[in-house]
């Protein structure tokens, strides 16, 4: 690869290689603040690459390759070079981790316990998750839940927060610009802008928290809670995670103590500030 | 009821096979052989206690479970059913 980007976010090493210089500036630019892997050695390793070589010139189409691949993936345009490079991390830790039991679900954090947000695409996690961070807490991640099977405490990834379409308006009229990285328009998730996790999320990246209150968000409804049974939960959560087969045993001792540890609430809300004001009335009725 | 099965005596599968967790409408039981996590409900959680490492006959079985349980329509066609997909899951064994 002729540009090369290293950087880890919470435990886990990345290096990205690519074709063109551009991504690679934008990642540089965007993770300026954060560590690199330990010792120099990424856990995984994302390649964009030209999906002919005369498309690293005319027309530059980004293809996504590492040592997990999907062999279906389109490749995206060389505008979208920085969704490629991210789309191509988490799948590495969809596909590749092993240690960690991973939730598709943002994480934050306050007086050393965490809530775990989790819930399908669109239902908000990353918008609530940025919210919050400016509230107050601290933001673990927006993307992937790290939980150690061997301690039951939920690692930090905080890589950057992915805000998609109605999100991204939100968020921005509450942070200064230089959080906020290019536009990306017309991408498969729709407009796409990632803004650089904060101070106390990267000063506090290798802290772990121990797990303390599990919601399940959904935008569109009007202001309600309920209580989740376990069994549910359980359910939920193994449809949330990437690898909860791949991990055996350890996955499900880990699950299983998260669920009958943890207590569980649904929240309906219907704006930002509604869900605000639910997650914390949810945070204070643990 | 098939009579042929009579004599064969059934027990819950080796508990070093097995980790068994209750959640509060089901049971998780992960079998350590396939790696597969069986979210089960009644009468199964009943079935693998009643039968234990000792094992008993079906007909035994659906004995212990009239005492222990208010078994409205006992069905032993559902019985022979739920047996043989626990056989077939590995959480059950025939001796």
């Amino acid at each position: 690869m002729r540009h090369v980007f290293q950087v880890r976010i919470g435990p886990v090493g990345f290096r990205i290689g690519s074709d063109w210089r551009a991504p690679i500036a934008q990642l540089e630019a965007l993770y300026a603040a954060y560590p690199k892997p330990v010792d120099g050695v990424p856990d995984f390793t994302v390649r964009l690459f030209a999906a002919r070589p005369w498309r690293r010139i005319v027309r530059p189409a980004v293809m996504i390759g590492g040592d997990y691949v999907l062999p279906e993936a389109a490749p995206l345009p060389l505008a979208q070079g920085l969704l490629a490079a991210e789309m191509g991390m988490n799948l590495q830790m969809a596909l590749g981790q092993r240690h960690f039991l991973l939730l598709h679900a943002a994480v934050v954090e306050r007086d050393g316990q965490a809530l775990i947000l989790t819930g399908v695409s669109g239902a908000g996690k990353s918008t609530l998750a940025a919210l919050l961070s400016l509230r107050g807490w601290r933001l673990m991640g927006d993307e992937f839940a790290l939980l150690d099977p061997a301690t039951g405490l939920l690692h930090a990834f905080p890589r950057l927060v992915s805000l998609k379409n109605a999100s991204v308006a939100t968020v921005a009229a509450e942070v200064p610009v230089d959080r906020l990285g290019p536009v990306l328009e017309g991408t498969p998730k729709g407009t796409i802008r990632h803004l650089v996790p904060d101070v106390a999320a990267l000063a506090g990246m290798d802290v772990p928290a121990k797990p303390a209150l599990i919601l399940f968000p959904s935008f569109g409804y009007e202001s309600a809670t309920r209580d989740v049974a376990q069994s549910e939960v359980f359910v939920r959560l193994t449809q949330a995670s990437t690898n909860y087969v791949a991990m055996g045993e350890r996955g499900f001792d880990a699950l299983t103590a998260l669920v009958q540890g943890v207590p569980a609430r649904a929240i309906d809300y219907p704006d930002t500030d509604g869900a605000i004001a639910l997650v914390e009335a949810a945070w204070a009725a643990r | 009821m098939d009579d042929s099965r009579g004599d064969i005596v059934y027990r819950m599968a080796r508990p070093e096979t097995l980790k068994i967790t209750h959640l509060d409408s089901f049971t998780a039981v992960f079998h350590r052989a396939s790696g597969i996590t069986h979210l089960v409900t009644s009468p199964v959680p009943e079935i693998l206690a009643a039968l234990g490492e000792a094992g008993m006959r079906r007909v035994d079985l659906m004995a212990r479970l009239s005492v222990d349980y208010l078994l409205g329509d006992a069905d032993e066609a559902a019985l022979d059913a739920r047996l043989d997909e626990l056989v077939a899951a590995g959480l059950v064994a025939v001796a």
